[in-house]
């Protein structure tokens, strides 16, 4: 059912993380469906239902206790079922979150059956939970991936093999079972869609783009113009005001055909219509309906003008004429780039034009450039061209010319940008949304434009002197072009003689035009001399120059065709190839727009790496899947690529070949998924396809390069805690912290570092390294490391530093004085760790008393000035328990010129985190009197009693708390009452989190010494609220909430007492 | 069985051809050979009389070659005639066929290194010489009309080739060069002349010959 709930379900637009399922018919039909086959499978299939998952469905249930009927245990706080296997209950029901987790269908049945009429409502919220639940069901290796699918015979397989038969068997019975489900709801929702057909903002966007193309003054144009009446468009695309898109209008258009009166039309979600035109000298619209309803934009043209449908009908034949014209490559090399770049200037022209909304407009052009899938290439094309002009620039030209005309370029652009701002930027969106281009840039992590500027710095200092070489380079790509096969492959094998890794040689060959012809010959039918070319590719491209030219040459797209080949060791050099181009940014993104990290994910598919003897053949499958890695590993610096290797199945196959015990293969491919680990899909297919033993095992390995990648690969994946703890059980934190004893290596140190940091979150991990000894070597690592070091050793110590033992060894091996001065470091990251470990330390006395003689808790609170909230945060919560631990706490506090302004002020702050941290140190503060004063003096009271009305719950928490502790001063509890703090938090008793009960129960206890807290109190019904806390166990709250309760009553008591005198 | 057999040839004869040249190589099975002999025939089967007996002469066989094969140079296809043609008879008899065959279709490197050097030397003395060279590339490449020396271009590959294959520079290439520069870039087999079938014509044959007769 993954495909049917990905594709057919309607979502809402919530993004990603957890979605909404929305009401509408075709989920309800949808839920049925499934709800149907729960209980089919149950009744029918008993095999199959108690099946056990490999994870259990979770959700949050709103089911009551009282409806769990005999087959369940039922005691206070959870409702477990009494089928269990291996102790581990079934079905497991928490009463107090309503969290529900299931592992079988058979309970699965039994739920719906006694959620009754609630059935649907716990269908969806099981399914918006579980986003796919096959891969719950059956295992991350199920997870629906788009395209080809072969985790069914993988599970044949598997079958065939006949380790866990049974299992097997009823695994893939189950998986059938579900695949016929998603048919049967594929199907209906299917049914479904095709009944409403919906216009929207995209569509008429692009219809727009085609038809304003087309049009201009002239007979053979298909319209005189075609204009939206507002320029502005909406964040939703939609250009209609927003009062009027709740009417499903999209946009407005004016149009003038050859042969009507100008149309006055409407766009709307329902279809295209004529509207009442424009009211007279206003810019407004009659928005009332003339006329029938049509499907799209072109149908009500062709219906209201005859000749936009004869035009239209004529255009449409030759453009599928000219789409069968420019195929051959060799032929049109030379009169191409004056033809785009004609069309170039043409089409800078129109953009300009477009704004004035007075179109002049040329007849219509030949080239079409409407469809998504023909924009990229088109915009790819330009740049080619304006490569091309380039290089041959470079060539003709002296190289002092050349400056000359590029200052020229350049000042034109600025002419550009200054007079016509609003028109460039409509050029750029229009580019940002044609293609995926622009999302892209948006997406990428690396640093590619410093990447592309000095490539681009380098392009210039070159071509100063002309190498011997490139005579002779000359000659040989002479004979390259004009000769046969076979004198192409004694050209080739010469030109392979060359110094291929000098960088002359490699300019020279893109000089004399060899590049051009090299890709050529990718694309004949000769395998040597697509060899040959290939390996001389490969060799150059390890050029950044080179790739730039290369990739914008098309030989990507080439090269991604040649992984289908059947010659392997074409396969092998193409992907290598790829590989090295795939070193930025656009190149990534062409190799993924032609398929091609379907087709190099097809590659990794070889025999299993283990068994001993193989044959040739199998060998040199094994190094295409290595080579294929190495692609991969290239082109997964890209958030989409990353995505798409997971869609086309990539994760079994690397988790496959993860088994290796070959380094050259092993380092493409940890390489790949420690790229790929920053996504949490791969973090959990990691653990889940038992990736971290691997890993661990490689971090023993004799390369420092692998162990390097299966450090940062844990130190990605580490953020999740069920890692962390596999990676205890795999034994790897004892050769996490072997690595450090190689401190030349920066790039391992990082690596190992960050994975100790990140694996020093689960405390029982720390215990393991405080048998590991591992303080007095972080220690050492914090002087004279480069920062990226720094940040993870200071982190791991802030981790590690929560343990008691590990607190106090800090300090016996001297590493409080290097932790302080780091305080006065600029490195935003390394800041915010440095802050936690010392505020972690200072927890200790003993370490407390270092930090003052240090001045720390000055440079901490120095660090509140930092615009930075992570770090006015850290700071934050590291001063709490130094105020706490310190000797004079109050005087030292005083003692920060405006240091108490400055963190009262930080409430003003709108990040929830700085805020919970500061009302943590203003709760330490205000113990002291004189202190709680001055902070009333500067307003802390309206100011935290604005803050009340927040729905976090640990603001929530330290708001009280500061509450309380700020109530003891003067009137404050009266102003509290009077800013309106009361009845918000009386409502915080609500909230499900006993430390915010805590805090609360005190604050109100303090505020209930007004009289008027205690009405408005009384109004909201804190006292019920109050005598349910009083059940707890803990004695605090227990006490303040009796206290606060006997406030109230004494209140009532003199108030009867009052009225009977 | 019997209607693929040679009409000249006793059933026992040509079981006994066929066991013959079955131990001549292990790259064929049985069938295999039997599929291939009877290409032959049909090949040969012109003239009756002259089946088994004699074989292809040169005109036939070339004409495989270039309708099969994909071959187009004249000289090569005459040096690959000749290379097929053991024992200089001008026929490619039963036996040459099958034997020239198997290192075509399926030969080691080792072996393909050898035919390809006796292809390539033209007057089979052992070394392919300079002239030998320029002989064979004379029409490699495009003439262009301005240049002053047309031969200039070919003159000049000569001189990269032999460069690139001449380790003991004598100025001609040895069996040994040549072997050991083929070992060293597998491009430089065919240098100066497809002389082998390429991959996709070699399949289409094998694929043919072997398929035919396993429907019959």
């Amino acid at each position: 059912m993954g495909v049917a709930l990905t594709r057919a379900a309607q979502w809402t637009a919530a993004g990603i993380g957890v979605g909404k399922l929305e009401f509408t018919p075709l989920n309800v039909t949808l839920l049925n469906s499934i709800i149907k086959f729960v209980e089919y499978v149950s009744s029918k299939h008993p095999q199959e239902a108690a099946f056990v998952f490999r994870e259990p469905l979770e959700w949050t249930s709103k089911l009551e206790i009282s409806a769990f009927g005999s087959d369940y245990q039922i005691s206070k706080k959870t409702v477990v079922s009494k089928e269990n296997i291996d102790g581990s209950a079934l079905m497991n029901f928490v009463v107090s979150t309503g969290v529900i987790k299931v592992s079988t269908f058979n309970q699965l049945a039994k739920l719906l059956e006694i959620a009754q009429k609630e059935r649907l409502k716990e269908t969806q919220a099981c399914l918006e939970a579980n986003r796919d639940p096959i891969a719950k069901i059956l295992g991350p290796s199920f997870a629906t991936v788009e395209g080809e699918d072969k985790s069914m015979l993988r599970l044949l397989e598997k079958v065939k093999k006949g380790d866990e038969v049974s299992q097997a068997e009823v695994q893939m019975k189950l998986f059938l079972l579900l695949q016929q489900l998603d048919m049967q709801l594929l199907n209906t929702s299917l049914q479904k869609i095709s009944q409403e057909v919906r216009l929207n903002p995209q569509a008429i966007k692009n219809d727009m783009q085609l038809l304003q193309s087309f049009s201009g003054e002239g007979d053979r144009t298909v319209l005189k113009s075609i204009n939206y009446t507002s320029e502005y468009e909406f964040s939703n695309g939609c250009r209609a005001p927003p009062w009027r898109q709740v009417h499903g209008d999209i946009c407005y258009l004016i149009i003038e055909t050859h042969d009507t009166d100008t149309l006055y039309v409407t766009c709307s979600t329902a279809g295209v219509f004529l509207n009442g035109g424009l009211i007279k000298d206003s810019e407004d619209i009659i928005y009332d309906k003339k006329g029938d309803i049509y499907k799209d934009l072109i149908t009500f043209l062709k219906e209201k003008s005859s000749t936009f449908a004869e035009n239209l009908t004529r255009i449409q034949q030759n453009f599928t004429l000219q789409k069968k014209a420019p195929t051959s490559r060799k032929t049109m090399k030379t009169e191409v780039p004056t033809n785009e770049e004609l069309d170039q200037s043409e089409k800078f022209s129109d953009y300009q034009d477009k704004n004035k909304l007075e179109r002049k407009k040329t007849p219509p052009k030949l080239k079409i450039r409407d469809t998504k899938k023909e924009e990229p290439s088109h915009m790819h094309k330009n740049l080619e061209v304006s490569h091309q002009k380039f290089s041959k620039d470079d060539k003709i030209q002296a190289k002092d010319q050349d400056p000359k005309k590029i200052k020229q370029d350049k000042e034109k652009d600025e002419i550009i940008t200054t007079g016509k701002y609003r028109c460039m930027a409509s050029h750029e969106k229009k580019i940002l949304r044609a293609g995926s281009i622009g999302s892209e840039e948006l997406s990428d992590s690396s640093s590619e434009s410093e990447e592309e500027q000095q490539d681009m710095d380098r392009q210039q200092e070159s071509n100063s002197d002309l190498p011997s070489e490139y005579w002779q380079i000359q000659k040989v790509v002479k004979y390259l072009k004009g000769g046969n096969q076979t004198a192409t492959v004694i050209a080739l094998c010469s030109m392979k003689d060359f110094n291929l890794a000098s960088e002359s040689c490699q300019l020279a060959i893109r000089d004399v035009g060899g590049l051009e012809v090299l890709i050529n010959l990718l694309d004949t039918e000769e395998t040597k001399c697509k060899v040959g070319s290939l390996k001389i590719l490969k060799e150059i491209s390890k050029n950044p120059q080179i790739r730039r030219c290369l990739a914008e040459l098309g030989g990507l797209e080439i090269m991604v065709k040649i992984l289908d080949s059947s010659n392997k060791d074409l396969k092998c050099l193409a992907a290598e190839t790829i590989a090295n181009i795939a070193r930025f940014r656009r190149a990534r993104q062409t190799v993924r727009l032609h398929g091609g990290i379907r087709r190099l994910v097809g590659l990794l598919d070889c025999v299993p790496m283990l068994s001993a003897n193989l044959n040739a053949e199998q060998v040199k499958d094994i190094e295409v899947a290595r080579c294929g890695a190495l692609a991969l590993w290239s082109c997964s610096k890209s958030k989409k690529n990353k995505t798409a290797i997971r869609r086309s199945g990539g994760i079994p196959l690397l988790a496959c070949l993860l088994k290796s015990t070959h380094e050259n293969m092993l380092i493409p491919v940890v390489g790949t998924l420690q790229e790929c680990a920053s996504e949490s899909s791969y973090r959990l297919a990691i653990r889940t396809e038992n990736m971290v033993k691997d890993l661990v095992r490689n971090l023993n390995s004799e390369s420092q390069e692998l162990q390097m990648h299966c450090a940062r690969a844990i130190f990605k994946c580490a953020e999740d805690e069920a890692t962390r703890n596999l990676v205890r059980a795999h034994n790897g934190l004892g050769p996490l912290v072997k690595l450090f004893s190689k401190p030349d290596n920066k790039e391992l140190l990082a690596a190992a570092t960050g994975a100790v940091w990140k694996c020093a979150i689960s405390m029982e991990n720390v215990d393991r390294f405080k048998h590991l000894k591992i303080v007095e070597t972080l220690i050492h690592l914090l002087v004279g490391q480069p920062e990226e070091v720094l940040i993870n050793v200071v982190g791991a110590l802030g981790q590690c530093a929560r343990d008691p033992f590990i607190r106090g060894a800090i300090r016996r091996s001297g590493g409080i004085d290097p932790l302080v001065n780091l305080l006065t470091g600029t490195n935003n990251a390394l800041l915010v760790n440095v802050t936690k470990a010392v505020g972690e330390c200072a927890v200790d006395a003993e370490n407390m008393s270092i930090i003052e003689s240090l001045d720390g808790v000055r440079l901490l609170w120095s660090l509140l000035k930092k615009p930075n909230p992570d770090i006015q945060a850290s700071a934050a919560w590291a001063i709490c328990p130094c105020i706490e631990n310190a000797k004079e706490a109050g005087e030292m506090v005083r003692s920060f010129v405006g240091g108490l302004e400055l963190i009262v002020n930080l409430l003003k702050s709108d990040n929830i985190e700085v805020l919970a941290s500061v009302c943590a140190a203003l709760a330490k503060i205000a113990m002291d009197e004189e202190n709680l004063a001055v902070i009333t003096d500067h307003g802390v009271v309206p100011m935290l009693s604005s803050l009340t009305y927040t729905r976090d719950d640990t603001l929530r928490q330290h708001l009280a708390d500061a509450v309380a502790c700020c109530c003891k001063w003067g009137n404050n509890r009266v102003a509290f009452g009077e800013n309106g703090a009361v009845a918000p938090l009386v409502h915080y008793l609500k909230s499900k989190n006993p430390l915010v009960h805590r805090a609360t129960a005190e604050a109100l206890h303090q505020l209930s010494f007004d009289p008027k807290n205690c009405i408005t109190m009384h109004e909201n019904g804190v006292v019920k609220l109050l005598l349910n806390l009083m059940e707890s166990t803990d004695e605090d709250l227990q006490e303040a909430a009796a206290g606060c309760i006997s406030n109230i009553r004494r209140l009532a008591l003199a108030n009867e007492k009052a009225r009977y005198k | 069985m019997s209607r693929i057999r040679p009409l000249d040839m006793s059933r026992k004869q040509y079981q006994q051809l066929t066991d013959n040249l079955c131990k001549l190589t292990k790259r064929f099975n049985k069938h295999e050979v039997q599929c291939l002999m009877k290409v032959f025939s049909t090949l040969a089967g012109t003239f009756p009389e002259q089946r088994v007996a004699i074989g292809l002469d040169r005109n036939k066989f070339r004409n495989v070659l270039h309708t099969t094969f994909g071959m187009t140079d004249d000289m090569i296809m005459d040096r690959v005639f000749r290379a097929f043609d053991k024992d200089n008879d001008s026929y490619v008899s039963m036996r040459e066929w099958i034997e020239g065959l198997s290192i075509f279709l399926r030969g080691t490197l080792d072996e393909k290194i050898k035919f390809c050097f006796e292809v390539f030397d033209l007057n089979g003395d052992g070394f392919i010489s300079r002239e030998e060279m320029f002989h064979m590339l004379k029409s490699s490449l495009i003439k262009q009309p301005t240049e002053e020396d047309p031969d200039e271009g070919v003159k000049d590959l000569v001189e990269i080739a032999l460069k690139k294959m001449d380790y003991d520079h004598d100025n001609k290439v040895s069996y040994t060069d040549f072997e050991k520069a083929v070992k060293d870039e597998n491009l430089l087999l065919e240098a100066f002349g497809p002389c082998l079938p390429d991959t996709k014509n070699a399949l289409a044959f094998e694929e043919q010959a072997f398929k035919k007769s396993k429907g019959e």
